[in-house]
């Protein structure tokens, strides 16, 4: 059976295929969306909502930035269940080459407009008395916030259905083809665009792409409140994040705003089951005790897992396949698909458009990939 | 050794016999709601067996002990949030 053609057909609900069905709408776009599962039930529930700027390329910084500011126009608009708490970052250095890390984050953050605050020792102590005694100082990025994604891509979703869009929800994609995509039972629905934003199951659906799965854990406790004001990473984040092969942990932890503690981080690559792995979160607790030890006497309530989709140069996938004109990609955002959603559903509706973006494209065209490497 | 133990309950203090759990002596003091729950309703003891959680209060400063698997001992300070 074909049901009625869409202009675009997205094929994914998290919160980076619902923002893109929502921006795809308020454009006038006549939508679908397609979910398999539930809306936001993929790395959007796995992902802390962690609104921040980055740093580690200009690429990275430039879809952050951008996106952190479509997130703050749209802050009045966010229902409650969004739970957006505007509590800043505070970047926490253990030794003094953490804090030569801190003053180059500082400068590279100061030169491009964000407003940060360079903290020595007793001010990280005073903006955070549950952080261990005989810390070196930090970075508080006050633009920074928190929000709880799945209640944001159900927003998305809302916004998308309230312009007429309609939602295949529980509706596994079979095949995409050229210009419709086949769901499992059958249905076939002609597309004049296809996106897939389906995160780290992107490849299935288009093999060949260069997505792979990255596993975390979170653990989230009871409901402490004023235990936490600041999400609070650790600067060795960039050391331990960053393999690409390793497993890894770092100390990344967020107030939410019931008073609960949402505890990260982990990174496995080649890891497909989504148990919780005891070993892994048991080095990711100690990681946060070095850094709080009162965490040791508190409850965590459940430990789960997730894929951020990762792609190997750490930027995502934002717009058409290279060789499908009207497939559109919109995956590969690792862990900053919460952040870059709505970055990433401007630049691709620019695309679908014909429009300039607001910020240049090419550090995110799918085609970087695939380009002849530069010899020597 | 004394067969009862004195633990404060909210500043109040109250003494039971030796052995007794923490959510008996917040009951002898009158106090029912141990807590409130996300919403604001009360909440206390229900399952009475480490289960349910919704007897937990702080002791001792530690916050959301369950107070029906904590044995009282002397000097204790209970504070409920209910």
């Amino acid at each position: 059976m074909t049901v009625k053609a869409y202009d675009v057909v997205v094929i994914g609900a998290g919160i980076v295929g619902s923002a893109c069905a929502a921006e795809c709408a308020r454009e006038g776009l006549s939508v679908a969306i397609v979910e398999a599962g539930i809306i936001g039930g993929g790395a959007t529930a796995a992902g802390m909502g962690h609104l921040v700027v980055m740093d580690d390329s200009e690429a990275q910084f430039a879809l952050t930035r951008y996106s952190q500011q479509l997130w703050d126009e749209m802050r009045d608009e966010l229902p409650r269940e969004v739970e957006h708490d505007a509590c800043g970052t505070m970047w926490i250095a253990t030794d003094e080459e953490e804090m030569t890390e801190v003053a180059r984050k500082a400068q590279f953050y100061t030169e491009r407009g964000v407003v940060v605050e360079i903290l020595d020792a007793q001010s990280v102590a005073e903006a955070e008395p549950n952080l261990r005694p005989g810390l070196v100082g930090g970075l508080r990025v006050p633009g920074d916030s928190v929000i709880y994604p799945p209640c944001a891509a159900q927003f998305f979703v809302d916004q998308a259905r309230s312009k007429g869009a309609a939602l295949f929800l529980g509706k596994a994609v079979e095949t995409i083809s050229s210009d419709s995509v086949r769901l499992r039972d059958g249905t076939s629905i002609s597309a004049g665009v296809i996106v897939n934003a389906t995160g780290s199951w992107s490849p299935v659906l288009t093999p060949g792409l260069e997505v792979k799965k990255r596993k975390g854990h979170l653990v989230i406790t009871d409901r402490y409140p004023n235990f936490l004001h600041h999400q609070l990473v650790e600067l060795g984040y960039l050391k331990s994040a960053h393999s690409l092969t390793a497993d890894s942990v770092a100390f990344n932890i967020q107030p939410r705003l019931t008073g609960q503690l949402l505890i990260g981080s982990s990174r496995q690559f080649d890891v497909d089951h989504a148990r919780v792995d005891g070993s892994i979160v048991t080095r990711m607790l100690n990681r946060a005790i070095e850094y709080l030890p009162g965490l040791r006497k508190l409850s965590s309530l459940r430990t789960w897992t997730g894929f951020r989709a990762a792609t190997p140069d750490k930027l995502p996938l934002i717009g058409p396949h290279v060789e499908h004109k009207r497939l559109y990609l919109a995956t590969g955002h690792e862990g900053l698909g919460i952040t870059t959603s709505l970055g990433t559903a401007k630049l691709l509706v620019a695309q679908i458009m014909n429009r300039e973006t607001e910020i240049p494209l090419a550090p995110y065209l799918p085609a970087r990939l695939t380009q002849e490497p530069a010899h020597v | 050794m004394s067969d009862t133990v004195t633990v404060r309950v909210n500043g109040v203090s109250v003494t039971v016999p030796a052995g007794s759990m923490v959510s008996a002596a917040i009951l002898k003091t009158g106090t029912y709601a141990f807590r409130r729950s996300a919403s604001g309703e009360p909440r206390g003891p229900l399952c009475g067996m480490g289960i349910c959680f919704e007897c937990r209060v702080t002791i001792d400063g530690d916050q959301h002990s369950r107070s029906c698997q904590t044995v009282c001992r002397n000097g204790m300070d209970v504070r409920t949030d209910g």
